[in-house]
């Protein structure tokens, strides 16, 4: 039985921003289908009385001083992107033109 | 670059010392740091390009804080006990001026402007950090084949996977070319890597060490700790690394156990009145018969010592690897959408069709990302899309709760929980890359610890029948680091004192000059 189709791979792909190619979605739709079946499993033992864990330790907000700290050069943090001009990233086109 | 034995003269005898004993002939005035960093510089240039631990040595960086700290100590300086011994970093830790992959072609290049709290902590300790080491593409993995970069080889067997994701670390560390390292272990990165090459490996506490500037892979599971050739030089380095950053919000307050200390007391090797479990769900079928044999000679060696050693059954940990193959790729999936093309690393523009942010987005990451990450930043999204999270999220939430339990009552009983760290010895390279969930198994011991947010060690215990390292793995409850450096000394003394030496004695010497296999430096081969 295979839960996971090539066109639900093609969805979730799109969702997470990542281009893939024609052998790419059907190799992992394959993949994906056994992985998905295997880790079901947790809901086996997943009922209603048990609550979720989402983090390791019981920690509460932590607090600190709200207290100004110099910031990381402008030139510094922007040495490192694809492309930038007048200190500011450069990026491509966001929305499109109506 | 002449062929000579690593093991002769002055430089062969640095780089077999521990940290331990480097630090203590560096305050008596026996050696410099120089000399210590150069011999290990020496010793990558002789055999890395066999291993290929390293992604990037940084020669220059690390000669300037040896300089550094020389002349600080010839002007009688105080400096940390550890300050002058040379260490190597995971490339997965950001390092101001020193690039940082993660073993991924999207960031290749690039170089980050700010140090990780725990790079900060070794600088101002004065210690050398030698390079960035190999690793699977953004910690995905258990055997290193997922980096962009080549694969890293086991010392004790070329043709062997070192473990991962941390294999350049462990690898780094067995074959001499780093006293110490760096790792970080979120399913069992730095404890199977230990246990596959021979070496020490400690996943502290979730919490005792920053994860500020970590790249993050799943952010309630990672937590960085030393990987060494000695429990000792575990707990020295840990207490360089550990304690509270008010940079990271779920760094504990809490401050550390004396670990060295500890580790102290336990190479005595009298266990009397400490109670050890052995979980019986980590030990049994799917464990290689060498392995489960060396794991009952260890727990035998316990309880000479004085050791009270009882069974213990965790009955849910049979769903501790779904529910990490659930939680994982969620927030991977989530960790990794920074990744886009937009502030750093690689950008690709699609050749045709209108060029928008989206699309930009959408081709970096199909052509930067690697198979693996691919496979679980789908996985995740499919785990956290409408319709799904309650079935595969909610449900691994839940099991991690009564994973959890079973460790709470486990620790009502005793006060350490020992299994074999890994399922098997070192497979080969290639040998499971096409199968994921035969990947995924080799963890199966190690990931129960990351769900629960307590600390584990893994300590080198024999050779299996093959003659391969395996490794003995010591779980404590949180906050009680201190007893797995008292029990991992002990078994360590135990044990070196039967074998009349370490165990990376017996390990093959790599010949020295081997025809490099590998650029030293980021710009390696994409797989």
């Amino acid at each position: 039985m295979s839960t996971i189709s090539r066109e639900e791979v093609a969805r979730l792909a799109a969702l997470a921003r990542i281009d893939l190619t024609e052998s790419e979605l059907n190799r992992l739709a394959g993949e994906l289908d056994v992985i998905v079946e295997s880790v079901a499993k947790v809901s086996e033992i997943a009922t209603a009385d048990v609550p979720a864990t989402s983090h390791p330790m019981p920690l509460t907000n932590v607090y600190r001083e709200d207290v100004p700290t110099e910031p990381l050069p402008v030139q510094d943090v922007l040495a490192g992107a694809p492309a930038a001009a007048g200190g500011r990233f450069l990026v491509p086109q966001i929305l499109e033109e109506d | 670059m002449t062929a000579q034995t690593p093991a002769a003269g002055r430089t062969g005898d640095l780089t077999r010392r521990s940290a331990a004993d480097l630090a203590a002939a560096l305050r008596a005035g026996e050696v410099t740091s120089v000399e210590v960093t150069q011999a290990h510089l020496d010793r990558i240039a002789a055999v890395d390009g066999a291993v290929h631990a390293f992604l990037h040595v940084s020669a220059d960086d690390a000669l300037a804080t040896a300089r550094d700290v020389d002349a600080r100590r010839a002007a009688g300086e105080d400096l940390h006990p550890l300050a002058g011994v040379p260490i190597a970093v995971k490339d997965v830790v950001v390092t101001k001026g020193l690039p940082t992959t993660a073993g991924s072609k999207i960031l290749e290049g690039w170089v980050p402007p700010y140090d990780a709290t725990l790079v900060e902590r070794l600088r101002a300790a004065g210690m050398p950090i030698l390079g960035k080491t190999n690793m699977d593409e953004f910690a995905m993995g258990s055997s290193t084949e997922h980096s962009a970069y080549g694969n890293t080889h086991n010392p004790w067997d070329l043709d062997r996977i070192p473990g991962g994701s941390g294999g350049g670390s462990a690898a780094a560390v067995a074959s001499f070319q780093a006293p110490l390292a760096i790792g970080t272990d979120t399913g069992g990165s730095i404890r199977q890597p230990g246990a596959v090459t021979g070496t020490v490996g400690v996943k502290p506490t979730y919490g005792g060490v920053s994860r500020y500037g970590l790249i993050a892979l799943a952010s309630s599971l990672d937590q960085a700790g030393p990987v060494t050739r000695t429990v000792l030089d575990s707990a020295l380095l840990h207490e360089v690394i550990g304690g509270h950053d008010p940079r990271d919000s779920t760094s504990l307050t809490d401050p550390l156990p004396d670990l060295v200390a500890a580790a102290r007391a336990g190479q005595g090797g009298d266990l009397t009145g400490v109670r050890v479990g052995i979980v019986d769900e980590l030990n049994g079928e799917g464990y290689q018969e060498g392995v489960r044999a060396r794991f009952d000679e260890s727990i035998a060696l316990l309880a000479a010592a004085g050791a009270e050693v009882v069974h213990v059954s965790c009955p849910h940990f049979d769903y501790a690897l779904a529910a990490y193959y659930l939680i994982l790729p969620s927030e991977a999936s989530s960790n990794l959408a920074k990744f886009d093309g937009m502030r750093f690393g690689l950008r690709v523009v699609p050749t045709e069709g209108s060029i928008t942010a989206e699309r930009v987005m959408g081709a970096t990451r199909g052509q930067g990302f690697g198979d693996e990450v691919k496979r679980r930043i789908i996985l995740g999204t499919y785990a956290l899309s409408a319709g799904y999270y309650d079935a595969y999220y909610g449900s691994a939430q839940k099991v991690r709760t009564l994973i959890q339990q079973d460790f709470a009552a486990a620790f009502e009983q005793v006060d350490v929980l020992v299994s074999p760290t890994a399922p098997t010895t070192a497979f080969r390279l290639g040998e499971k890359l096409d199968d994921p969930i035969a990947m995924y198994l080799n963890d199966i011991a190690t990931i129960p610890a990351n769900l629960a947010g307590i600390p584990g060690m893994s300590v080198p215990n024999g050779v299996s029948d093959d003659g391969l390292p395996v490794g003995f793995q010591i779980l404590a409850p949180a906050r009680a680091d201190d007893r797995l450096y008292r029990v991992g000394a002990a078994l360590e003394a135990l044990l070196e004192k039967q074998w009349g030496g370490p165990l990376l004695d017996r390990a093959p010497e790599l010949v020295a000059g081997h025809e490099p296999t590998h650029a030293l430096q980021t710009e390696g081969t994409p797989r």
